[in-house]
């Protein structure tokens, strides 16, 4: 994989909200076609890392490169019009529009063209999705709209689809066929950075992992050696 | 006080009756056409309101000296190049859309750094503003302009309805029904309604937030023009001409539920013929009584209005 570009690189990022700095000097790539799991305790910065990619919070130093272009203080449209879909934390969908109407909108900025297409593929990866089509999204039950959050982040067929906690509040069960759905739709061709609490199914899924304390990477390598690493525990617990 | 209904001159010997007065059958349902008549455009005025609320969760305190200049507008267009009052909806519709746009974009939203109560302010300057550039230009006179067609009336054997409130009837309908197309169909129309709710989730799926912002306000203001030229050829024009249809669209706002669209067209034809129905039986200077007493009504039984869910 060394010998391709990354589809991400992120090197020296630093970013906060006005007071001390959250993220303090972030170095990350994902490569084409792999999942990049990233973990870490609540709080050490990882959603402000994926708010800083996608464009919705401004970096005060360091450099993003997707695809080939800078992209750090980009505004959020022309980063989802480059192909980095953040599905965030806590869902975000549109409560009032109905099921159909929320993934219509996630090809609001990309792949418009393909709309039908792409709506037809999501509610066959997410049948439960085409059986509520007409119903508003406020509605859904926590599961329902966190296949809602993710089905609208395919239709803007991304390369790269962030995902923030995507099992966050699903029962045991559920986070199962979340983790099962991510691998498939990983290799379908979908390169995927995912940002979870879970940790032992993060690195069976992923190819390698990024482990965050206090808004800086303590840990990076193969998601195998990591699960492995008694230092991980260490790490992840903060002691 | 706005419109001055036949019905209600034909009560008119009736009003120093202290008893409640009772009216044929034929003027009541005439009072209440021309209350539709009227509700129609009050509705038209309360969407602009209730569509600007709802998606950027502030009153527009503007609103009132945005229609007075759309109305003044309209006036100028007509005595400087004998611009029929419709025919001048063309050009006032895409440029009232413009001011309205740039107001958000440029002026109202820069300033409001995100604060709620800032942006209430800037509103409230901008009103002050517009009344009072309105005053040194035209002073405060009261002007109307003549149409051929101003007296002209649609007879429907039981009443007779004047022509051009006739067409603001129909026009106004049409205006609603598109912009509920508009936000029901379109993905601009979803995107409004997307970011009325859900800004990070809207951001996330590469809608420009400000732009939709702003595209709102600017249909908001673009309502107001349609309005100006339906009223001109029955109505006045005066600096503050505006102000009164805001009192009574801020009530439609509230009764239809704050942001709620059906609820606003339903309101406005309510409030409409409470207006012509309390000039009817209380005498044309009560009129607004009715609409008053509803307004204070709601605020203590229903706070969210009829169709408003919204907390
Ligand atoms: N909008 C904000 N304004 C100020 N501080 C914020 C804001 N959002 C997050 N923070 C702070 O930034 C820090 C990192 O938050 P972040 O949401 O990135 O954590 P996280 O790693 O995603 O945690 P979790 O696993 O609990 O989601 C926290 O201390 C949080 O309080
Ligand atoms: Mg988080």
């Amino acid at each position: 994989m060394a010998e391709t570009s990354p589809l991400l690189a992120v090197t020296g990022l630093v970013a906060g909200y006005g007071g001390a700095p959250i993220l303090r000097g972030i170095d990350l790539s994902v490569e084409p076609g792999e999942i990049v799991a990233v973990l870490g305790a609540n709080g050490v910065g990882k959603t402000t890392l994926n708010k800083v990619l996608s464009g919705v919070l401004t970096p005060s130093a360091g450099e993003i490169r997707f695809d080939g272009e800078r992209i750090d203080g980009a505004a959020a449209p022309a980063i989802v019009a480059a192909g980095l879909v953040h599905v965030p934390e806590g869902r975000k969908i549109f409560p009032d529009l109905d099921v159909h109407e929320n993934l219509e909108l996630g090809s609001y900025r990309r792949a418009r063209a393909n709309r039908a297409a792409n709506l037809a593929r999501v509610y066959d990866i997410f049948p439960r999705l085409a059986e509520r089509r007409r119903q508003r999204a406020g509605t859904l039950s926590g599961g329902e709209q966190q296949m809602l959050a993710i089905g609208r982040g395919l239709m803007a067929e991304p390369k790269l689809l962030i995902l923030d906690e995507p099992s966050l509040g699903l029962s045991p069960l559920l986070v199962e066929q979340m983790f099962t759905l991510i691998r498939r739709i990983n290799t379908d061709g979908l390169t995927i950075m995912l940002v979870e609490q879970n940790v032992v199914q993060s690195l069976e899924i992923a190819g390698r992992a990024f482990v965050m304390e206090n808004g800086r990477f303590v840990m990076a390598g193969a998601a195998r050696d990591l699960a492995a690493d008694p230092q991980l525990e260490k790490a992840y617990l903060g002691l | 006080m706005p419109f001055a209904s036949a019905a209600r001159a034909a009560g008119r010997e009736f009003i120093s009756n202290p008893v409640a007065p009772m009216f044929s059958p034929e003027i009541v349902a005439t009072a209440v056409l021309n209350g539709l008549l009227t509700g129609a455009v009050y509705a038209l005025v309360a969407l602009g309101l209730t569509l600007v609320y709802g998606v950027l969760h502030i009153i527009n305190f503007a609103h009132g000296a945005l229609l007075t200049a759309a109305m003044f507008a309209v006036l100028v267009l007509k005595l400087w190049l004998g611009l029929d009052p419709y025919v001048a909806m063309v050009p006032l519709v895409p440029l009232f859309f413009i001011i309205g746009y740039a107001l958000q974009r440029f002026v109202i939203g820069p300033a409001s750094h995100g604060n709620d109560a800032n942006i209430l302010l800037v509103t409230l300057g901008l009103s002050i503003l517009i009344e009072n550039l309105l005053l040194a230009i035209f002073r405060s006179d009261t002007r109307t302009i003549d149409v051929p067609y101003a007296f002209m009336s649609i007879d429907l054997d039981f009443a007779l309805l004047a022509l051009p409130r006739v067409i603001a009837f129909g026009v106004s309908v049409v205006v609603a029904a598109a912009l509920w197309a508009l936000l029901a169909l379109t993905d601009t129309g979803k995107a409004i309604r997307a970011v009325a709710k859900e800004k990070l989730g809207a951001a996330l799926v590469g809608i420009d937030v400000a732009h939709v912002y702003a595209v709102t306000f600017g249909l908001g203001t673009a309502c107001l023009a349609v309005a100006a030229c339906l009223l001109m050829p029955t109505f006045y024009v005066s600096p503050r001409a505006g102000g009164a249809f805001v009192f009574v669209a801020f009530t439609i706002v509230v009764l239809g539920g704050m942001g709620s669209i059906p609820g606003a067209l339903i309101g406005g034809l309510f409030i409409g013929v409470v207006e012509s129905l309390s000039g009817l039986y209380f005498g044309e200077s009560l009129g607004q009584i009715g609409i008053f007493a509803i307004f204070i009504a709601i605020l203590l039984f229903r706070p969210t209005g009829l169709f408003g869910a919204r907390a």
